[in-house]
């Protein structure tokens, strides 16, 4: 089936040349960080996560956003969603192959990275971590991969890839979950400190990444003679709209009890966040526009005419998952830190190699998308055309 | 059946010849490499403890001495000092310090940054002068050690909270779990910025956490701590669990805190107020 990823237009050669230019320019700047250690990006004693950790936390969410198309497709036979269940499940591979590079990138030793393996600790959050991302990176690839192969040979899939299905579910939800729990079972960490911090992850999940998938299916239109189909982006935005509204009451809960309660550990994170403490304030204005974006992004999905207007669709889906990456990227790592657990305040911003490695990071996981992408549709041209 | 009994025969033959050489041919190794396993010796003048902790007498020490302690810890520690003037000969391509990413063990703090959950306004005066002396606190509940995904950072059973710099794969997830800010990541080579290297030590390198190991190295060979033998009396070390211990007789005669309690982690670094 790869052989189709090597025919393509003009068009499809200069995004993957494009993007392997851009994986290459990361590449060079991450051996410089290879080499010279973490002291090239913006982290320090205070921040000792950043840029890296946040975009693996945002990808996670992005790949079990998937699932919203494999529980409806299957646990419910919505047929409506046949077609795209195949971009879901490949959307999360290129998300979770993108959430290992971050933390491959993230480490000060990445060499020794097997030690977690040849001494797998059970108490760390961070081993049941490792567990999940690979077990849900490995599902999704074997389940879409036997799939569209299926679907190409025009037989039904394997009777053996169903439980495996079944089994994707958990796991999505559990990819999340567990990356929550890395943050929310810190003791000292008054801002992650909350038992609403793996639903709202999953939330944000769940509106951030059927709202990307709603944007792929424009560019899938634009780009190929395959339709996804209007109405099932239209239930996928529907989706989105639900999601997105349980992550901002959820937030809305977290002010509450942390301004009613009134507690300083607790409180002065979410005042960094949203008014600045102290006069340090470089986050503020990034947070305030997260949630405007997510908040008029709902607004818009809720609406009926608005929702079913062409143009304007991924326009709000396009401000929820940019507003869900501020809320997640930026603003959840930087907010544990800041102040330190000294209540001294070190602010951190990402260096302008740090961000280059990322695009890198970005770089790599589209170019995973593209080619699974390119097989998906150019298998669904053949099969209906 | 004649065939296949001479098979059998020659099989159960090589397979005798085979049993017996196999102690010969080991009695013949090890005779010729000498005993291969290593010695443990224990150093009769170690100094033991169920549970080490120690005491830190807060009225004792002035701004002099914060400085002296700190100094004589991470001078014998290699702990790196982002101030030192590189040597450019040796470090030729050495890239200007951020001085946040620096690397501390134990150092001075205000009283309301080592105790934020204690801030008061009305704070007897003298307490925003003092300088508080911060380190690993060895919590016997330690969070560090629960994150630690490679069992690097280890609880002893002395209670002291090792790190193995040789297992660390530089995660930082034991950072984001102290409570205490206690531990440090090289985020680059450290050696260029120590003036002498102490042999007595290891250096580190970039890429791995660090923090204070309670002198472990020194307790082995019968020695206190760093800190302790340059705090004019100001810090005492001993067994918690020993009721006559040193530490205990302390913390029977003052009232004493330890930092953010109410998390559960159970410090072993108590202070005198």
């Amino acid at each position: 089936m790869l052989e189709i990823a090597v025919k393509g237009s003009k068009k499809y050669w200069v995004w993957i040349i494009f993007l392997l230019i851009v994986i290459g320019i990361g590449k060079l700047a991450y051996l410089d960080q290879f080499f010279n250690g973490l002291m090239i990006t913006g982290m320090s004693r205070d921040v000792s996560w950043g840029f890296y950790i946040a975009n693996f936390t945002f990808l996670v969410g992005v790949a079990a956003g998937g699932v919203m198309v494999v529980i409806p497709y299957y646990l419910h036979d919505y047929e409506k969603f046949h077609r795209i269940t195949i971009l879901g499940e490949f959307l999360a591979v290129a998300s979770l192959v993108m959430c290992l590079l971050f933390i491959i990138v993230d480490l000060g030793q990445p060499v020794r990275m097997l030690n977690v393996l040849l001494y797998p600790s059970p108490k760390s959050m961070l081993f049941y971590d490792m567990l999940v991302l690979n077990g849900y990176l490995f599902l999704n690839i074997v389940i879409g991969w036997k799939v569209l192969e299926a679907e190409r040979n025009q037989v039904e899939p394997p009777a053996w890839t169903k439980p495996l299905i079944y089994l994707s579910i958990p796991f999505a939800i559990g990819i999340h979950t567990v990356t929550a729990y890395l943050y929310c079972g810190l003791p000292g960490r008054g801002f992650w400190l909350t038992a609403i911090l793996a639903p709202r992850f999953l939330a944000s999940a769940f509106a951030a990444g059927p709202a990307f998938l709603i944007i792929l299916c424009y560019i899938i239109r634009k780009f190929t003679k395959f339709d996804p189909g209007w109405e099932a982006m239209q239930t996928l935005s529907k989706i989105v709209c639900y999601a997105i509204i349980a992550n901002l009451f959820f937030f809305l809960c977290e002010v509450f009890v942390v301004y009613y309660s009134n507690i300083p550990g607790h409180k002065t994170h979410l005042q960094y966040l949203l008014f600045g403490y102290h006069g340090y304030n470089a986050l503020v204005p990034w947070m305030w526009s997260g949630f405007i974006m997510m908040g008029v992004g709902a607004v818009m999905l809720v609406i009926p005419r608005l929702r079913s207007n062409y143009v304007l669709l991924p326009v709000a889906c396009a401000m929820i998952f940019i507003g869900a990456w501020i809320d997640k990227g930026l603003g959840m790592i930087s907010g544990g830190f800041v102040p330190s657990p000294l209540h001294h305040v070190t602010e951190y911003a990402p260096t302008g190699q740090e961000i280059i490695i990322t695009l890198g990071v970005y770089a790599a996981g589209f170019l995973v998308l593209t080619i699974l992408y390119k097989l998906a549709t150019t298998v669904k041209e053949e099969v209906n055309g | 059946m004649e065939q296949s009994r001479r098979r059998f025969l020659k099989v159960a033959g090589i397979a005798a010849i085979g049993l017996g050489a196999a102690p010969a041919i080991n009695f013949a190794a090890s005779d010729s490499h000498g005993p291969g396993a290593a010695a443990k010796v224990k150093n009769e003048a170690a100094l033991h403890a169920e549970r080490w902790g120690m005491v830190i007498d807060i009225k004792k020490i002035d701004d002099t001495l914060a400085r002296k302690i700190s100094m004589a810890c991470h001078l014998h520690h290699n702990v790196p000092d982002f101030t030192h003037e590189v040597d450019t000969q040796l470090y030729p391509k050495t890239r200007p310090v951020n001085h946040k990413q620096e690397i501390k063990w134990i150092w001075k703090e205000k009283f309301h940054y080592a105790f934020p959950d204690k801030e008061d306004e009305f704070l007897n005066e003298k307490f925003h002068h003092l300088p508080f002396m911060v380190l690993c606190n060895h919590c016997k509940n330690a969070p560090c050690v629960q994150a630690c995904p490679t069992q690097a950072t280890f609880s002893r059973e002395d209670g002291i909270v090792m790190m193995d710099y040789h297992r660390c794969i530089g995660c930082r997830f034991c950072m984001a779990a102290c409570p205490y800010g206690s531990r440090s990541f090289n985020f680059r080579d450290p050696r260029p910025f120590i003036d002498e290297t102490h042999p007595d030590f290891p250096t580190r390198s970039k890429g791995v956490v660090e923090k204070c190991n309670f002198c472990a190295e020194r307790l082995a060979k019968g020695e206190q701590p760093h800190c302790v033998e340059a705090s004019e009396g100001a810090i005492v070390v001993g067994d918690l669990e020993d009721p006559e211990s040193d530490v205990r007789k302390l913390l029977k005669e003052h009232y004493t805190i330890r930092r953010k309690q109410s998390l559960g982690t159970e410090p072993s670094v108590y202070y005198i107020v």
